[in-house]
């Protein structure tokens, strides 16, 4: 199963390279991996997504939580959240295309964040279900570019991962 | 406040966390540092002949004393050198501190003339790593350094140190911090009460209990707590390799080592067993054999360990305990003591009795050669016991020699028994006799080797004539990398594909005496004790007992792969 896992850690020189090195050194997957600093400066969140039954998921988060860089983790998918991904994405369309494209952004609620003669480019926000969905339903060929951040996500309702 | 330089910073700091020993090598990169060293007198630093016995000697002092190691090694090839060493410590989990020396900031990531990535090289294989960015983040990282290195489940941290931040004319005030909290790391304390009590349960109403003790309770310091438990509860125990001397051997509840090369009485209780206590031990491939599913198929298994993730890693815990081991087992000994009445002694008994059967196997009984002149490696290490009174520190290195001074040494006491088990690392036994022998000069200090692991780390012949280090090497010479050639022969119809050199070995008396060391060379049985006693005897000098042994000797009992804890070889003709 896909779980989406939100790690507090402190915004230290190696912290990244820690985690994304215990992922290769004990044969896990990383699927997408975003981080940036949080409000907080001294603490940088890190989101990533990773495939895995309960004891492999078990064991991910344990050794985690054992990184003396790591703070705090929360395993999103354990309990109801949201989860977003932003993509940018180019099309290329001419003539009675363009209306295709427009339309479809429409659709999907993205924007149009800059254009040519002969190129979109468009951003877009959603799971990553919906982002592939986008993606899928362009004429074939016509997409030229895609740059996807991650999944990154938040639990619903009162409860935060925090300091 | 004085306005020390940083490398003063480091040699202070280092006092200041209660070190007086450090191994080292010096070299570009830490020429501050060593300026430093030799103008105090409170911290004695140990010259080896290559980093990675500096390494293993701190390893080795570590392991005899429960403190950290300190290494002190330059950038570059001293830093990779020192590689290995780490990553020893850190398979057995060993306290210690390496502190690197690196380029100086300005050329970090020019391929400078000995720059190597420390921090990335050595990632995996540390606790925690730090780099320093000014000179007063010094005293501040040995301060963190040693409280992550000693606390929780023990292991190595690097430091490492850029040229400049030790400048003998950049000056800063020293402010040794009295308070290492991080947010980031909590060390866990008792076990829950809950799973203790649980736990109990299961023990006192246990048909045929067995408990399984390791290496975390000698780390733990909780050998006197684990021997009061199994003596409450009257149950059998068994050790692994490294928890050897965690219970004593020579008490009648212990059944010897299990896993791989462990007794037949070990193995079959394991396997037969119905609760499984194990008590700082991570359920390795050389204990569970290669398939966990055949592993204690009848067990409610109960774990304890301070470290989380080895709960449930390889085989899943009924019951499992996070906590310290020593905190864990004392809460037990107070609930047992409350519940012991529930033990069912008849139960007890008949398992007993069982085991007592598998006991007659005499699985570790040595058959002297048939000419009673060719001498048994086994014999080597029973005549070692005696001459030793059983009471020395056994250092070895990987191989054969490793498991029979295992199987037939029995150790009484914690700590006294030094080896490489995680890592598996040939070349550890020799330096981390050495940094025992440091760590207590009149303590008899022994390394049991073979002719193959000794030639990896044969330099420090040098380092113990400089410092006058005692150490007994006793070699025992199969003239083949025996484990090597004992699994050629049982699974490569004895193709003995690049596991032989008789014909290029050193003369290794000669080769002793050429360090001024003493060298003595046994070839017949009858004159094993007598040669032995005469090496201890020389109680200020290092000997080299190079002993001749059967070079077709191989260690069993042996775990037949795939198979469960029952299934084992136990002689070249024999299987259960």
């Amino acid at each position: 199963m896909r779980h989406i896992i939100s790690v507090l850690m402190e915004n230290e020189p190696g912290a990244l390279s820690r985690v994304v090195g215990l992922f290769s050194q004990r044969n896990y997957n990383i699927d997408s991996l975003t981080v940036a600093p949080t409000d907080e400066s001294s603490l940088s969140r890190l989101t990533l997504t990773t495939e895995g039954d309960d004891a492999k998921i078990e064991q991910i988060t344990k050794h985690l939580n054992k990184l003396v860089d790591v703070v705090k983790l929360v395993d999103l998918t354990d309990g109801a959240h949201i989860e977003r991904e932003l993509m940018l994405v180019k099309v290329k369309a001419s003539g009675s295309q363009r209306e295709e494209v427009q339309r479809l952004v429409e659709i999907f609620r993205g924007q149009i964040v800059d254009l040519t003669a002969n190129v979109f480019s468009i951003q877009l926000v959603g799971t990553g279900d919906k982002l592939d969905a986008f993606v899928s339903a362009q004429a074939e060929g016509s997409v030229i570019e895609v740059a996807r951040t991650g999944v990154t996500g938040v639990s619903r309702g009162e409860k935060v991962l925090s300091l | 406040m004085d306005q020390i330089s940083g490398g003063e910073m480091l040699v202070r700091a280092l006092h200041d966390a209660e070190v007086d020993l450090i191994f080292g090598y010096p070299g570009g990169a830490v020429l501050h540092i060593y300026d430093a060293i030799f103008q105090q007198d409170k911290i004695e630093h140990i010259l080896v002949r290559h980093e990675q016995a500096a390494t293993h000697a701190a390893d080795g002092y570590a392991r005899a004393t429960g403190k950290p190691g300190v290494v002190l090694v330059t950038s570059g090839p001293g830093a990779t050198n020192a590689i290995t060493g780490i990553a020893t410590a850190y398979m057995d989990s060993i306290p210690m501190i390496v502190l690197s020396g690196q380029v100086e900031s300005r050329l970090i990531g020019t391929d400078g003339f000995q720059e190597t990535d420390m921090i990335g090289i050595s990632r995996p294989i540390v606790k925690h790593s730090f780099i320093v960015r000014t000179p007063t983040d010094i005293p501040v990282m040995i301060a963190k350094a040693f409280h992550i290195a000693t606390t929780g489940r023990p292991g190595p941290v690097v430091i490492d140190i850029p040229k400049d931040t030790t400048d003998p004319k950049v000056t800063f005030p020293y402010i040794y911090p009295t308070d290492t909290v991080m947010r980031s790391y909590a060390v866990p304390g008792k076990g829950h009460t809950g799973q203790i009590k649980k736990a109990v349960d299961a023990l006192v109403g246990a048909a045929r209990p067995m408990i399984y003790a390791g290496g975390g309770v000698i780390q733990g310091e909780a050998s006197d707590a684990l021997t009061e438990l199994t003596k409450l509860l009257g149950f059998p125990i068994t050790n692994t390799l490294m928890g050897l001397g965690a219970y004593p051997a020579s008490d009648e509840q212990f059944l010897g080592m299990l896993g791989m090369h462990g007794t037949y009485e070990a193995n079959m209780s394991m396997h037969h067993c119905d609760v499984l206590l194990g008590i700082g031990v991570r359920f390795d491939d050389r204990v569970t054999n290669s398939d966990t599913s055949k592993f204690c198929p009848d067990a409610t298994i109960l774990h304890i360990d301070i470290d989380p993730a080895s709960i449930s890693k390889t085989v899943v815990a009924d019951v499992p305990i996070v906590g310290s081991v020593r905190l864990v087992l004392e809460e037990m000994i107070g609930l047992v003591e409350e519940s012991k009445s529930k033990i069912n002694s008849e139960l007890l008994n008949d398992w007993w009795a069982q085991i007592e059967s598998w006991r007659l196997k005499d699985s570790l009984g040595v058959k002297p050669s048939e000419d009673g002149k060719v001498i048994k490696p086994q014999q080597v290490i029973q005549s070692l016991h005696r001459v030793t009174a059983g009471d020395a520190f056994i250092a070895t290195d990987v191989g054969q020699h490793q498991m029979f001074a295992a199987q037939y040494y029995g150790f009484d006491k914690p700590r006294r028994w030094i080896n490489s088990g995680g890592l598996g690392t040939m070349g550890f036994g020799f330096p981390a006799a050495m940094g025992v022998q440091l760590a207590y000069p009149d303590a008899v200090s022994v390394c049991v080797t073979g002719e193959g692991s000794f030639q990896m780390n044969l330099q420090e012949f040098a380092t113990c004539m400089q410092y006058d280090l005692p150490v007994k090497i006793i070699c025992l010479n199969n003239q083949a990398l025996g484990m090597v050639k004992q699994w050629q022969d049982m699974q490569y119809s004895g193709r003995h594909s690049h596991s032989t050199y008789a014909e290029s070995l050193p003369d290794f008396v000669r080769l002793a005496e050429s360090y001024g060391h003493v060298g003595i060379r046994i070839e017949k049985l009858d004159e094993l004790d007598e040669k032995l006693s005469a090496a201890f005897a020389l109680k200020d000098r290092l000997v080299f007992v190079d002993v001749m042994v059967d070079p077709d000797e191989h260690v069993y009992p042996m775990a037949i792969k795939g198979g469960a804890m029952k299934d084992m070889l136990l002689s070249k003709s024999e299987r259960t």
